[in-house]
């Protein structure tokens, strides 16, 4: 459908839409928004590559296909290997790789494909420095095989391998902090951003874009079916995770981080109103969620230090 | 067309692998070093740094990675080669599947190479017969010329639209990868004369008509998907003889028959084996006629597809045949011989088939040991049936 353009002016998002409706998400998947946002951002001259995940089936069976842009599925391990292989083959070819009119690299992969098992190969991409975007969509466990844990699973979060059980209890370690690992390979623009804030992701997208070498978003992404939310909660606990800042925003370019938070001025709320909303959470003491609260106010503190530092 | 003038170069396999990668204009190598395929890899950086090559080079973390690049290279429409061995292979294990599944014609060599443990760099077959169910072609050389050759022919058979699959090379560990020998290369505008640049199935890259390749097939479909990929591992045959016979009328080597026989029209036991140990059975032949042997060798080039109708021709006129494996599938025999036994169980063809185990871990492998094989096989014949049908032939009592 064509949007008249007094609409289009009022928009804050591009108005082109290349994921298709008829996806098979779950209700409230933030995975699919972001997956939506990232094709908003760049178009079609986009070269998607899926790892095995919840996508894997977003993107749709053969012969149906809910992007409109080439995607190449992959295996679990694979992403920043794929993606570097696709540049690569682009270039031996002639073609024009990021940046404006360039073609966009894209991997996308969850969690589970990014800081297990996918891991040493996205340290291979970023530290060879291809034209490409990772982007790790994060919903803090393995969804796609029946929410099992992740390195990225928060402390106190049942999964269904970390269970509640009178001996086993419940994820005993903190969310592996993905983002630091890139960042530590000096890699020119990485960044966190999240469902519940699309403008903020869409232009961090296309900050990726502009910026040679490899770039990386960690994107927050709720999971209504593994985070045991309402369907209807995903914005809003995506929006709480970011003003209690459990996942703080922020950028890193070329050695600067730089906060970028909705209320600057705001402290942040405590974790509870985060947790509250998930029944994933349910089963946390008092003393699990004040362990959590402290490792969020340790990171955090970590965090304004360095944009202090390093701004 | 050109005259065909070869230029000579004593080279290594390794070396003869990376000037075929060069002179067939691969655009992408994605490689992990990997003793004893490392210099394969370390030559064509040389020829990139040099600037006799555009290549897109990736020096990947593992060969898992290795295989992921070139696939995503090669889904792009590149034309794309890597290198391995061994413990490299058997990382690339999963990607072997994903490479022939999504129908992409990379071209790799594999240095065959025992797996560990106990650790060894040495020759053995079992690394490369151990991805015979990955659906990439496979081609034994026995001798750095075939490395060369090899390497070409297998990127003509991939990129083939009929076929459309990946192709492996195989050369042996050291016994070719290291060994230097003399190889006629071909001048470069008659390879290009004969492989043309890739015309891809599909691309990634025709962004106004985007595909999907990978997705989710439901039982509905993942079965004709199989079929399909069955039915160009089939054609294959033919593209092989084809491209084979083309080979030969313009360089002289003639590659058509995907089993190199070799004095076997009236012979009584026929050597059958793989790769560069067959020189060495090929020589003995030659000795063992003049001693009175009626013997023969067939060299079986290519493993995958599996030359079964070349293999029944041979079969229904000797009447026996050892196989001369280098490799080992624990639990059964020797592949090869397990293979060919398959292949005539329902012909009429049947000789008497004893199976040796050979030169595991790099083991010498010589004449007086085809000898002593052709002596075995003397009595077998005699007795008319075959008793042991698997022999470690080298054990130390
Ligand atoms: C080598 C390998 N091991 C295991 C699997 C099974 N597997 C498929 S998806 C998946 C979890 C994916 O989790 P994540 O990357 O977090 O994405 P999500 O499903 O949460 O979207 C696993 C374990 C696989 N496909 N490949
Ligand atoms: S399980 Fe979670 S991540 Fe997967 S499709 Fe459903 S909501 Fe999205």
């Amino acid at each position: 459908m064509e949007i008249p353009e007094s609409i289009k002016k009022r928009l804050t998002l591009p108005a082109e839409e290349h994921f298709y409706a008829g996806h098979t998400a779950c209700q409230g998947c933030g995975a699919s928004l972001g997956l939506r946002y990232v094709l908003k951002a760049y178009g079609r001259k986009t070269i998607v590559t899926i790892p095995a995940c919840c996508s894997t089936i977003i993107a749709g069976a053969w012969p149906y296909n809910t992007l409109d842009a080439p995607l190449f599925h992959t295996a679990f391990a694979t992403t920043g290997a794929v993606i570097s292989g696709i540049e690569a083959g682009l270039k031996a070819q002639g073609y024009k790789v990021k940046g404006e009119d360039g073609v966009m690299v894209v991997g996308w992969a969850g969690d589970g494909g990014t800081a297990d098992i996918g891991l040493q190969a996205l340290s291979g991409f970023l530290e060879r420095g291809h034209d490409a975007v990772y982007i790790m969509y994060d919903n803090e466990a393995y969804m796609n095989t029946g929410i099992q844990r992740s390195g990225s699973t928060p402390y106190g979060a049942w999964t269904t391998n970390t269970p509640g059980g009178k001996r086993h209890f419940l994820e005993k370690r903190h969310k592996k902090k993905v983002i630091d690992i890139v960042i530590a390979h000096e890699i020119p623009y990485a960044a966190t951003a999240s469902v519940a804030y699309p403008e903020d992701f869409i232009r961090k997208l296309k900050k990726a874009q502009k910026t040679p070498g490899p770039s990386f978003i960690q994107l927050f992404a709720p999971c209504p079916t593994g985070w045991r939310s309402p369907t209807d909660k995903s914005i809003e606990i995506a929006r709480m995770a970011v003003q209690t800042a459990y996942f703080p925003l922020f950028e890193y370019e070329n050695g600067k981080y730089k906060i970028n938070m909705p209320n600057p001025k705001k402290e942040p709320k405590p974790i509870e109103e985060f947790l509250k909303l998930q029944g994933r959470f349910k089963y946390m003491t008092k003393e699990d969620i004040e362990i959590l609260q402290g490792w969020v106010n340790h990171e955090w503190e970590k965090l304004k230090k360095l944009a202090e530092v390093f701004g | 067309m050109a005259e065909y003038k070869p230029i000579k170069k004593v080279v290594s396999g390794n070396y003869a692998a990376a000037y075929a990668a060069l002179h067939a204009r691969v655009q992408v190598v994605a490689a992990y070093p990997i003793t004893p395929q490392t210099s394969i890899i370390e030559k064509i950086a040389e020829f990139i740094a040099n600037g006799e090559a555009d290549i897109q080079y990736v020096p990947v973390e593992s060969e898992h990675s290795a295989m992921a690049a070139c696939i995503g290279a090669s889904a792009t429409g590149a034309r794309v080669f890597t290198a391995t061995a061994a413990q490299g292979l058997a990382l690339m294990h999963e990607m072997l599947h994903w490479a022939s599944g999504a129908r992409l014609p990379i071209v790799m060599v594999n240095a065959n190479r025992a797996l560990a443990p106990p650790w060894s760099v040495w020759d053995e077959q079992t690394d490369s017969l151990s991805q015979r169910d990955t659906g990439w072609l496979q081609f034994y050389a026995e001798n750095n010329q075939e490395v060369y050759d090899g390497v070409l022919m297998a990127f003509k058979v991939a990129e083939d639209k009929r076929v459309s699959l990946p192709a492996m090379v195989i050369e042996s560990a050291f016994i070719l990868s290291h060994t230097y020998d003399v190889v006629e290369m071909i001048p470069q505008e008659l390879v290009d004369e004969f492989l043309p640049p890739r015309d891809p199935l599909y691309t990634l890259t025709d962004f106004d008509n985007p595909i999907s390749v990978g997705a989710l097939a439901t039982p509905n479909d993942y079965y004709e998907f199989r079929y399909k990929e069955a039915m160009a591992m089939e054609r294959a045959k033919k593209v092989i003889k084809e491209v084979g016979k083309e080979f030969g009328e313009r360089f002289g080597r003639d590659y058509s028959q995907m089993i190199e026989t070799y004095r076997t029209d009236d012979a009584e036991i026929v050597f059958m084996g793989m790769g560069s140990l067959m020189g060495t059975v090929k020589e003995a032949v030659d000795l063992l006629r003049k001693e009175g042997y009626k013997v023969g060798a067939a060299k079986v080039r290519w493993f995958r597809p599996f030359p079964k109708e070349e293999l029944y021709e041979l079969a229904k006129e000797v009447p026996a045949i050892a196989v001369v494996d280098r490799n080992f599938s624990f639990g059964q025999e020797g592949i090869l011989f397990n293979e060919s036994k398959g292949v005539l169980f329902n012909t009429d063809a049947r000789p008497l088939m004893k199976d040796y185990i050979v030169g595991l871990g790099g083991r010498d492998f010589t004449v007086n040991d085809v000898r002593a094989i052709a002596k075995d096989m003397k009595k077998t014949l005699e007795k008319g049936r075959v008793e042991e049908e698997v022999v470690w032939y080298h054990l130390k009592r």
